[in-house]
């Protein structure tokens, strides 16, 4: 689809139309977390641990409530009282809320202050005294899942080491004697290290329990209210909260990127706290606390193993990944899929053997991971893949474009079934490559950099044609603690033909208010200037999973499709009605119903919609409105080719991105300025943990990457000028061909940076290795030479 | 990130401050631009009963060469510097150093005598005033004098007594045939420096090194001035081979720590890349090859 069916008045599909949200984030009227007060508030703070394991000796507090204004201490002790003391993660672990006698990980919880203001609160917060033990620290998970490890998870009864999970996906023997029976065999340690989503906007909540009519109302930083409102039901049934008494209301959100999915302690405390007080607790992180103790991203150690023929065909990979979650497995995954869609590892290729495990180790770091803009471990799954085509590429002495180009999987193969059990529902991947190839001039490009390379100067051309995995999930395969992956919407068109709209998803700055509008528009022809957008309130909105993993466009925006055309059927009766026809008599443009050969007979959807309510046909319901909840049949398969072009500092390292060209295909487009504006961010948080940003630990696991200070994000100035293009394959089973694209540029951009900066040179060190390799940048040359 | 108490005074005065800081002696700090002494007191690094704020101080912000000597005063904003045209065409290593400086946020804020007077051998301007062999003007009871070169003494801990507000800096002005040039290496925007080197000297008749000063930034627990390496490019002839030597020599006073900007032997080596690159700008800019 390339010319938008509807006039600038509508506004449907394909209209760069302007983000109906922007005016009040623009003027900082937008409401988050940290705007609302209530009336009696009180504030929370929370007391950390400096280590990393260490027993709980003493905690004293007396110091601290003698401060004028502290109310009370909460620690693990209090919460066991009401069985509070520990919580489900999302993949069905177990952690901690606050600790009886052991932490597990620095800067985790150890007892919350309530007190009247919020400086008082981190006042108390200092005065509070905790003696600790320090105890043995295990950072490594290579160690820890060794023989012997000292078995971090004691709580778990039986457990005799550090196993979160095994998980594994393709045949292993037949993939192993297909690698054998290969010409060339590449082999790479990929290491994604720890990163953080680092919001705009840090989490909090407000938690207000009214004692009168025993309701819990929690104002939240989640990106998925309707979960955690049963989450809350199911897991604190026994302190007498009811589903039906709770409400999630989820505000203006600065950001969320899979961080704010999880259900952190600090969440759990004020609100314990607040039932027990009976007084609204308002808790907000700083910057420190969500780095350091929110969930991570990444930390996957992988080796992938790509076997090709002599000509450059491939014909085999096997991965063997080492997953560091932390103390707990608090991934955000669906329940059947514990490493997320981590087996879309076969990439663009037409693969035909596969293998991919993986072990997932306990350390004593903070629980994890989040799906950081990854759609469930893409980001991961496509770093191995293109990695190790570039890998191949350099041991066949094969440009890695024209090996790319060898091996994709062709269009007349779609729908595709991979070898490691997805079927990919569309795709054209060739022609999205050439297309990158020829804006960034790629041959001229290649002469350039030899001509530079027999000068000594470093330059890098990297490409990364990726394909993404998203809009999770059909019912029969995907759901989290349970419920399944279904998304929902509820349109209501009101008398005067303007309308309400409300979903089960949750715009963190997505731009939901604005697209679900045009999507109504696409299918009434109400103007979507006329249709309200609502999300985030759990009292008034149809239940659904939320937004994250690209889902919302795949789900919710098909259930806002369906529900509009549900309505549509219903006007075109009432249409009928008012023009004394038949319904079959009856033609569709965009905003009204014409009598066919007869076009000045018509009815407008807006004339519709007022009889639905003053002149209805007799026996039929009065009012126009429509509920879908929507089951997606598959997953849609966005893609893109990404080429960038660095420039590398031989005498400091220093890698500066000269060019980045960003090629993609998310089908059919709802707001191609929103579109864009997905990409540019999605393209800086590729850059990101590619160029700058880590967390590591050292061996007392002591957090390094823990604040702003050293905790690298590019701002504008490392953040090169994208250039974005696309090409268009409509996703088949979407109602209007649409595909997530929240996360294509995050899976995408990594490795076309990583194989722009790393070669391996014939002595077997890496030219260049930034963040995405090793710690610490390193430079392949004699130290003190003339630079 | 929530400071612990403290009483906020406003001096209208130089006087006032000198007043203020005596009364309330080690629980005092003054209050210039804050971009450090903020970020300290929010993490609670650092904690001080009473904040001398000097900002509403007048005649402590202006930049002026006045008979060889180049002024500038205490709360002189980066901004002001970054926007001055007598630095930009007469004090080029300041011109260098100021734009990389943190961020536009920060310099609007942050003051020259901040930056020099805090003792954290991280900011920029210390190294810069080590190698034009800079002067700080300081008033307590009475006012002296303290050559840059004796006046950091350790980790943010300076020549500077209690009671004493540091009023103003003190550059002789380069004679001809001089240059100077910073170079930085850091991260990102914003970040401190992995390494950087600033260097200022000048040429005599015959095209040889006469003066020259070297200042390393990040390269130690003080800010690192590398007198041996100028000392040695004194009466030789600015070629490569010399510029090289100097640098090495200036690299082996340096004594980083490692951190998320490098290890140890990484930040060794930047400081003599950075410097040797500094040097060749600083001959350049003098008129030298």
């Amino acid at each position: 689809m390339s010319e938008p069916r509807t006039d600038a008045k509508i506004c449907g599909m394909g209209h760069s139309m302007k983000r109906k949200e922007d005016p009040r984030f623009i003027r900082g009227q937008g409401r988050y977390i940290d705007d609302f007060t209530l009336p009696g508030m009180l504030y929370m703070d929370i007391v950390r641990s400096p280590h990393a394991h260490a027993r709980i000796k003493k905690i004293n507090t007396a110091r601290a409530l003698k401060i004028p204004g502290v109310l009370a201490v909460i620690d693990g002790p209090t919460l066991a009282k009401y069985n509070l003391h520990w919580m489900p993660t999302i993949s069905a672990d177990t952690q901690m809320v606050l600790p009886i006698d052991e932490v597990m990980y620095q800067a985790q919880e150890v007892c919350a202050v309530i007190a009247t203001e919020r400086y008082i609160a981190a006042d108390g917060v200092d005065a509070v005294e905790v003696e600790y033990e320090p105890l043995p620290v295990m950072v490594d998970p290579h160690k820890s899942l060794a023989p012997g490890a000292p078995v971090l998870r004691k709580d778990k009864e039986g457990k005799k080491d550090n196993l979160a999970f095994h998980w594994q996906a393709g045949d292993k023997a037949d993939a192993e004697r297909a690698l054998a029976a290969s010409d060339v065999v590449i082999s790479e340690n990929v290491y994604l290290p720890r990163i953080h989503v680092a919001s705009m906007e840090t989490c909090g909540c407000i938690a207000d329990f009214d004692t009168a009519q025993g309701k819990l109302t929690v104002y939240m930083t989640t990106q998925a209210p309707h979960a955690v409102r049963t989450v809350f039901a199911l897991v604190a049934g026994h302190v007498g909260l009811s589903e039906e008494k709770i409400r999630i209301v989820s505000p203006d959100i600065g950001g969320g990127f899979g961080g704010k999915v999880p259900v952190y302690p600090g969440y759990v405390i004020a609100v314990a706290a607040s039932v027990v007080i009976g007084k609204p607790i308002k808790w907000i992180e700083d910057r420190m606390e969500n780095l350091q103790a929110d969930s991570f991203a990444r930390d996957y150690h992988m080796k992938v193993e790509l076997g090709a023929k002599r000509d450059g065909t491939m014909t085999s990979l096997k991965i063997k990944t080492v997953a560091d979650h932390g103390y707990a497995n608090a991934s955000a995954n669906p329940s059947k899929f514990p490493t997320g869609l981590f087996s879309i590892c076969t990439g663009s290729y037409d693969l035909k053997h596969a293998f991919c495990e993986v072990d997932a180790a306990y350390t004593h770091k903070p629980p994890g991971g989040v799906a950081y803009r990854c759609s469930f471990r893409v980001t991961e799954a496509v770093h191995a893949i293109e990695r190790a085509t570039d890998a191949l590429a350099q041991k066949l002495n094969m440009d890695p474009a024209e090996l790319r180009m060898k091996n994709f999987i062709k269009p007349e193969q779609f729908p595709y079934k991979s070898v490691l059990g997805w079927e990919y529902d569309s795709g054209n991947y060739g022609v999205a490559l050439k297309k990158a190839m020829d804006i960034i001039g790629y041959d001229a490009l290649r002469r350039e950099q030899a001509e530079k390379r027999k000068k000594g100067d470093l330059m890098g051309i990297g490409i990364s044609s990726f394909t993404e995995i998203v809009g999770a999930g059909p019912s029969r395969d995907f759901d989290i603690l349970g419920i399944k992956m279904f998304d929902s919407a509820e349109i209501r068109v009101h008398p005067t033909g303007k309308a309400i709209a409300r979903f089960g998803t949750k715009s963190q700055g997505q731009g939901h208010e604005t697209t679900y509008a045009q999507i109504v528009a696409e299918e009434l022809g109400i103007p979507a200037a006329h249709v309200q957008v609502e999300e985030g309130d759990t009292d008034t909105a149809p239940y659904g999973l939320g937004t994250y993993a690209s889902r919302s466009t795949p789900t919710s925006g098909a259930a806002c499709a369906l529900a509009a055309r549900k309505i549509r059927d219903k006007a075109k009766k009432i249409a009928a009605h008012l023009l004394e026809v038949s319904e079959q008599d009856l033609d569709w443009e965009p905003g009204k119903f014409f009598v066919k050969g007869a076009p000045q007979m018509a009815k407008t959807i807006q004339e519709c919609a007022f009889a639905a309510y003053t002149n209805h046909p007799q026996g039929m319901e009065a009012g126009l409105e429509a509920v879908h909840y929507y089951d997606p049949p598959n997953l849609t398969f966005p893609f893109g080719s990404y080429i960038c072009v660095v420039d590398i500092d031989r005498g400091t390292g220093d890698v500066k991105v000269r060019r980045f060209v960003a090629v993609d295909d998310c089908g059919n487009i709802i707001n191609p300025m929103i579109v864009e504006g997905q990409i540019h961010g999605g393209l800086t948080q590729g850059i990101g943990p590619a160029l700058y940003e880590e967390i590591s630990y050292d061996d007392e696991g002591n957090i390094s990457g823990g604040s702003f200070l050293d905790y690298y994000v590019p701002t504008a100035l490392e953040t090169p000028h994208w250039e974005t293009d696309k090409t268009t394959t409509p996703s088949p089973h979407h109602p209007f061909g649409a595909k997530g694209v929240g996360e294509s540029a995050t899976v995408g951009a990594p490795p076309a940076i990583a194989n722009a900066v790393v070669r391996k040179s014939a002595s077997g060190r890496i030219r260049v290795a930034t963040a995405m390799t090793t710690t610490m940048r390193t430079i392949e040359r004699p130290a003190g030479e003339p630079v | 990130m929530i400071p612990a108490a403290f009483d906020y005074h406003r001096a209208d005065t130089l006087d006032d401050a000198l007043k203020l800081l005596k009364k309330y002696g080690d629980e005092a700090k003054v209050l210039s631009g804050g971009m450090s002494l903020l970020p300290m007191l929010k993490l609670r690094l650092a904690s001080f009963a009473h904040l001398v704020d000097i900002n509403r101080v007048p005649g402590l912000d202006y930049i002026k060469e006045e008979k060889g000597t180049l002024r500038i005063g205490a709360m002189t904003r980066q901004a002001a510097l970054e926007r001055s045209d007598l630095i930009r065409t007469q004090y080029p290593i300041l011109a260098d150093a100021v734009p990389l400086i943190a961020d536009p946020l920060v310099r609007n804020r942050g003051t020259i005598g901040g930056n020099v007077a805090n003792g954290d051998p991280g900011n920029d301007q210390p190294a810069i005033m080590l190698a034009l062999g800079a002067t700080f003007v300081a008033r307590g009871s009475k006012e002296r004098s303290i050559p840059a070169s004796q006046f950091y003494k350790g980790l943010y801990s300076t020549a500077l007594a209690p009671g004493e507000i540091l009023t103003e800096i003190r550059i002789p002005a380069p004679p001809p045939k001089s240059g100077g040039a910073y170079a930085k290496l850091k991260r990102k925007t914003g970040d401190f420096a992995v390494a950087a080197a600033a260097v200022q000297l000048t040429l005599g008749k015959n095209g040889a090194i006469e003066r020259a000063g070297i200042g390393l930034t990040n390269a130690g627990l003080t800010p690192v001035e590398a007198v041996d390496a100028a000392k040695y490019l004194v009466g030789k002839m600015p070629d490569e081979k010399t510029i090289a030597e100097a640098a090495k020599m200036a690299a082996a006073k340096s004594s980083p720590s490692a951190d998320r900007r490098g290890s140890v032997e990484y930040k060794k080596e930047m400081a003599r890349v950075l410097t040797a690159r500094a040097l060749r700008k600083a001959v350049q800019r003098a008129g030298g090859n």
